[in-house]
């Protein structure tokens, strides 16, 4: 067991390695949303009500797309390459590896709320989170809900080239219907039931709570409850239709 | 379970079967590979010839027989049997952003006992790109990395998939050499090829395989030795013409040729007598003709 630790934690240490390395992945895990929120903050800097939506609303999307996109890009290559193939044939425990993997994603999630916490306290002046522990167990269920889901998805999508693709068609409008940017209230019915239905919003209105308004998971437990539902659908379809080999090779 | 002793065989093989839905690509299977033994299988695309590396490989799970690998069953998996075998793949795949070096590194400490990875470096010929990223090489170059990467556990048993397809000459002669170092090291390989000078040039035993089934095995000279006839070419005295005979046994056919030289006192001219090469052999086997009642087993049920 301790071995199957030892060698999932030099995989996690290569997996930031190759992270860095690659441009595209270093931009969407690392840059885009601390971009989104120096533009958002930018524009709306002297709008406390905006920003308030703005803070938790980027770092839901950032949770969102360090875990989903990230996993269903990341694992459809992996898939389609025969990486997997490759390390199932070695003496690598498949478990070890997938851990290092899910953490390198998780990492990027917990890196990117903390970078948009500070920057909250200090260009944004909106202080500290009001509820640590309430942040800390929304950012799990994000984290658990955005990945699991990013790993069903990528059992669908059938090749590399189509990854981005799919992934964004889902990621794209979901952040611009769930409250990242601007208050729903205005937006019409029929998109809000949409939003409502899907887990980005509660996970935004359980980071805001945590960050802004002081609500904890008591307060926000109907929130909780829709991202841990959404979790288990993920879970079961990134379980169930798991393949270690290309979609190609048949 | 453990092997026995070291004289039990490194890969055996018993009425191995797979199918997919109604599709049969493996039609009851037999074969045993020794230790130190190089073993190759011989067919045509489709024949079941990576199907059956991939099961051995624990890659498929096997649809009936029995199957062993160095003691071990491989549908189970066993931590041990993979530290103790080395896979070569048709497909390479690996990470983009990883050095060969790192990549060797990496790997290297899946193993107990690996090979120096400086040394695999200069094995496999990639000195030069030891520090370049795995997506700036070129297609031969990615398959001397997937080679090293095989090798740096340094396994006993190791699983080649057409190791030198996409290979330029030069580099396929490379490849030789290091599957010829591995068999002097006492490794066992088990690979498949469509090569047939491969097949001849490198393997202790070949098995040709066709629609799921072994047609024919044996030593690669002994399978073109004694799976056909003996093919006699001379140049009649009467017409001038060359004649071609083939026969089981020359014997009578030569005795009579060189007696009937012998009393018109005129030379014997463009006489030859030659075994059908292993690619001949291969042809009458696998082609089409001959395919219904091509029976499964031994070089000596197989007839032309």
């Amino acid at each position: 067991m301790s071995e199957a630790i030892r060698l999932a934690w030099h995989q996690f240490h290569l997996e930031r390695r190759m992270l860095w390395r690659n441009p595209s992945a270093a931009f969407f895990n690392m840059a885009l949303p601390l971009i989104f929120l120096a533009l958002f903050g930018a524009v709306f800097n002297d709008d406390r009500d905006s920003l308030e939506i703005i803070v938790p609303g980027i770092a839901g999307m950032a949770v969102m797309a360090t875990t989903f996109n990230s996993l269903s890009m990341n694992l459809t290559f992996l898939r389609e390459q025969g990486v997997l193939k490759r390390i199932r044939g070695s003496a690598m425990p498949e478990g070890a590896y997938l851990t290092a993997v899910l953490a390198s994603s998780v990492f990027n999630a917990v890196i990117q709320v903390v970078l948009i916490t500070l920057a909250g306290r200090i260009f944004f002046d909106i202080g500290w989170p009001k509820d640590v522990a309430a942040l800390a167990v929304f950012v799990a269920a994000g984290v658990a809900c955005m990945g699991s889901l990013g790993i069903a998805l990528s059992h669908v999508i059938p090749n590399f080239e189509s990854a981005s693709a799919y992934s964004n068609a889902i990621f794209l409008p979901m952040i611009l219907i769930s409250g990242t940017f601007f208050d729903t209230a205005n937006t019409p019915a029929f998109l809000r039931d949409i939003a409502q239905a899907l887990p980005l919003t509660h996970l935004i209105q359980g980071l805001k709570g945590a960050m802004i308004t002081g609500h904890g998971v008591a307060d926000n437990a109907s929130n909780l409850a829709v991202v841990a539902l959404w979790a288990a659908f993920g879970v079961f379809f990134a379980i169930r239709g798991f393949s270690w080999e290309s979609r190609q090779a048949g | 379970m453990r092997p026995v002793s070291s004289a039990a065989p490194a890969i055996l093989v018993r009425g191995l079967r797979k199918s997919y839905g109604a599709h049969e690509a493996v039609r009851g299977i037999d074969f045993e590979v020794a230790p130190g033994e190089v073993f190759g299988l011989l067919g045509p695309n489709g024949a079941g010839k990576t199907t059956t590396v991939e099961i051995l490989e624990g890659h498929r799970r096997r649809t009936g027989g029995v199957v062993s690998v160095l003691g071990y069953d491989p549908d189970r998996r066993p931590r041990e049997l993979r530290r103790r075998i080395g896979i070569v793949l048709q497909s390479t795949g690996l990470w983009r952003h990883i050095t060969v070096r790192e990549a060797l590194t990496h790997f290297a400490r899946l193993s107990s006992h690996p090979r120096s990875v400086e040394e695999v470096i200069d094995l496999v010929g990639l000195r030069e790109k030891a520090d370049a990223m795995a997506h700036t090489l070129s297609g031969g170059q990615l398959r001397r990395l997937d080679f090293a990467l095989a090798l740096i556990g340094d396994p006993e048993l190791i699983f080649l998939d057409e190791p030198t397809t996409g290979y330029d000459p030069a580099a396929r002669r490379g490849a030789w050499d290091v599957i010829r170092s591995l068999q002097e090291l006492g490794k066992t390989i088990l690979l498949t090829t469509h090569y047939l000078d491969e097949a001849q040039a490198l393997c202790d035993r070949v098995a040709i395989v066709k629609d799921g089934r072994i047609i024919a095995e044996g030593p690669p000279s002994e399978l073109g030795a004694s799976a056909s006839r003996y093919r006699v070419t001379w140049r009649s005295l009467e017409t001038g013409e060359l004649q071609t005979r083939e026969v089981d046994d020359p014997t009578a056919l030569l005795h009579q040729l060189t007696s009937a030289a012998l009393a018109r006192g005129e030379p014997l001219r463009d006489l030859s007598v030659t075994r059908p090469t292993l690619e001949e052999i291969y042809l009458e086997l696998t082609g089409d003709a001959g395919a219904e009642e091509a029976p499964s087993g031994s070089v000596e049920d197989v007839h032309v």
